[in-house]
């Protein structure tokens, strides 16, 4: 989930928008994907209602960026607050719906093996989507001539323009991607996750998929392990919880975040690594002719 | 059909406007939503702009909403002007609260000689606390290059699992029937109030000091003024010699410090104990405030005044019109969407301009 919301994010670095709205597109995309799911019942409909949401909003949020030139920080907190309002707004008949506990889907033959086999073929379906994902991201932004261009945009959009490619559009078209790709990870979290709707449900996880983007380097495979490290932090708290280990659980509930902070340390500290591989315009805006 | 175009010089006409136009936006959007939720919109409107200020019970509730808002916003103005994104002023305001609260816990008789001096004590704890947890964000940024946006965020989840902890273990009221709370403090370490029998305090008189005192650092020191030239042109304050590891750590100290007086403030004043629900967001809502007020110390008092009328029209739409409260959250974040759209006009001007025209144009360009 934290690997769909932070590869979709990476398109939008890659195109040189930084989009802060992703905990409020996640929120937004979690109560329509929760509202879908418990009106249709169907999962594969509550993602499309999730990403629909996400990509709505993240197309306001593009609207104000690429086309009103807006402050791009300020655009995206107003993205996240606006969505955590607005979906506690609408999400309040949802807090005491129920829809049942989503089965996995269990890989034949290799389900059985010992202690792989849970781990790994025994998930939901959107497991293996975020993985195929992430190869299919990673093949088109470096192997593909329309991922050259993605990221020519966010590399140096003059050129970009110079070369007679939509700038706006192509980051537009980035940035709603990305939306909806939180989106999903919004409606995953709500409908498979949990599986309900409270308040504020995402808990910062929009704000540690961006955190996930810079750990990676900007790089989709990285994205998807960096994932899977924070998975396991969280999942550490539960083991921790039952193996009865003398620690408040307040302290186990900080794990994540103090985790992304540690993460974002160790990795900034070497400055040099960084400034290779981040986009050289990401944050700043382009105003063709202007 | 439209088309912007960039004007010469920033309007500094517009610049004022565009607040007001932001808020007609959400009104207008307001009205709208209640229309389709089939409410009466004229119903709503009085809720959230003339109920808030009818008697001077209502301004006591407002003075109190605002105030923690305008002290925030005051400091994260420095900080955006710096270019500095503090967003965290949450968890800054919840290790203020904890700060004050905890020095307010100490009181008793062996405390007696303090009076009411404990009061500042207790401020001044706040303040500290502020201080010490923006500090972490401007360390792990200025050594390590740590982004602050992120750090400072992950702080607010950090910094409300801490009150958590310490509402639901040491520092638990014995007599509180087990219910995450501390014991309320004793009158002396309250926030002396303004008027008996309303809930507004000195804390109101404090922002307003507040306010000008940060004008003053803005527009009439050097230190602002570098602070602020280090915001709008990094390149041109590092040749005049201003450094941006100071102006990094003065604007989050500032901020942060900010952040904890108002914590302070609010769990020594009004709520009068510690409890999970400490933080209700004016930490994210005051960001909202700087930009509304232009990140003017003026503009924030007029800002913070209007986000407050959103805080309690939205309790009262609760209460008398079978709403949700989260409609406040809507509101705000719909106010600073629009502004931020708004604002475009500063720097461009509309023009109208006819396909032909545009096309013909175009022709003779080529």
């Amino acid at each position: 989930m934290l690997a769909l919301a932070g590869l979709g994010l990476l398109v939008n670095e890659r195109a040189g928008i930084v989009n802060l709205g992703a905990e409020g597109m996640m929120l937004v995309a979690a109560v329509a994907g929760f509202a879908t799911a418990v009106a249709t019942g169907n999962d594969w409909l509550a993602f499309g209602a999730g990403a629909l949401a996400g990509a709505a909003m993240a197309a306001a949020f593009g609207v104000l960026v690429i086309w009103l030139n807006t402050n791009q920080y300020a655009s995206g907190l107003a993205l996240s607050l606006f969505g955590a309002g607005f979906s506690a707004f609408v999400g309040i008949g949802l807090v005491q719906a129920k829809i049942g506990e989503r089965t996995a889907y269990t890989v034949p033959g290799l389900a059985d093996l010992p202690f792989v086999g849970p781990a790994f073929f025994r998930q939901h379906p959107m497991v293996y989507i975020a993985i195929v994902l992430t190869l299919a991201l990673a093949w088109f932004l470096y192997r593909s001539r329309a991922g050259l261009v993605l990221r020519a945009v966010g590399e140096s959009p003059e050129s970009a323009h110079a070369l007679g490619y939509p700038v706006r559009r192509i980051r537009m078209a980035a940035v709603m991607t990305g939306g909806a790709l939180c989106g999903v990870a919004g409606a995953y979290l709500s409908v498979i996750y949990t599986p309900l709707w409270v308040e504020g449900m995402t808990a910062g996880r929009g704000w540690i998929a961006l955190a996930l983007t810079t750990f990676a380097t900007w790089r989709p495979a990285r994205v998807l392990l960096g994932a899977y490290l924070f998975g396991g932090v969280t999942m550490l708290q539960f083991h921790l919880q039952s193996q009865g280990v003398e620690i408040p659980s307040q302290f186990l509930t900080m794990l994540p975040y103090l985790a992304t902070i540690v993460v974002l340390v160790l990795i900034s500290r070497n400055a040099s690594w960084i400034r290779a591989n981040m986009p050289a315009s990401l944050g700043k805006p382009f105003f063709p002719g202007g | 059909m439209l088309k912007l175009e960039a004007r010469p010089q920033p309007s500094r006409l517009m610049s004022g406007l565009s607040p007001l136009l932001a808020l007609a936006f959400t009104v207008l959007i307001g009205v709208g939503l209640f229309v389709v939720l089939g409410k009466d919109p004229l119903r709503g409107l009085q809720v959230f702009f003339v109920e808030p200020v009818k008697n001077l019970y209502a301004l006591s509730e407002l003075s109190i909403k605002a105030t923690p808002l305008i002290l925030i916003a005051l400091g994260l103005a420095v900080c955006f002007r710096s270019n500095v994104w503090n967003i965290g002023a949450e968890g800054q305001f919840v290790i203020g609260a904890l700060a004050g609260g905890w020095v307010a816990m100490q009181a008793g008789p062996h405390l007696a000689w303090m009076g009411r001096g404990i009061v500042v004590a207790i401020l001044l704890a706040g303040v500290l606390g502020g201080m010490a947890w923006a500090a972490i964000v401007a360390l792990l940024r200025d050594r390590f290059n740590a982004n602050e946006i992120l750090v400072s965020l992950m702080l607010v989840y950090v910094a409300g699992m801490v009150l958590n902890y310490l509402v639901y273990g040491p520092w638990k009221d014995p007599q509180g029937y087990n219910f995450p709370q501390t014991i309320t403090f004793l009158p002396a370490t309250r926030i002396p109030r303004l008027v008996d029998g309303l809930r507004a305090h000195i804390g109101t008189v404090i922002a307003l000091v507040a306010v000008a005192a940060f004008w003053i650092f803005l527009f009439r020191t050097y230190r602002g003024f570098a602070l602020q030239v280090g915001g709008l042109a990094p390149l041109a304050a590092r040749y005049a010699g201003f450094s941006s590891r100071s102006a990094l750590w003065t604007a989050l100290l500032l901020s942060g410090g900010m952040a904890g007086l108002a914590g302070a403030l609010e769990a020594a004043g009004p709520l009068g104990q510690l409890t999970p629900y400490v933080p209700v967001g004016y930490g994210f809502a005051a960001i909202i405030v700087a930009y509304v007020g232009r990140l003017h110390p003026v503009g924030i008092v007029l800002a913070g005044i209007l986000m407050s009328m959103f805080y309690i029209g939205g309790e009262l739409a609760q209460s008398r019109m079978a709403l949700p409260k989260s409609i406040t959250g809507v509101f705000q974040g719909l106010l600073l969407f629009t502004l931020l759209a708004c604002d475009t006009l500063v720097h461009y001007r509309l023009r109208w301009q006819r396909k032909v025209q545009a096309a013909a144009a175009a022709t003779r360009g080529a």
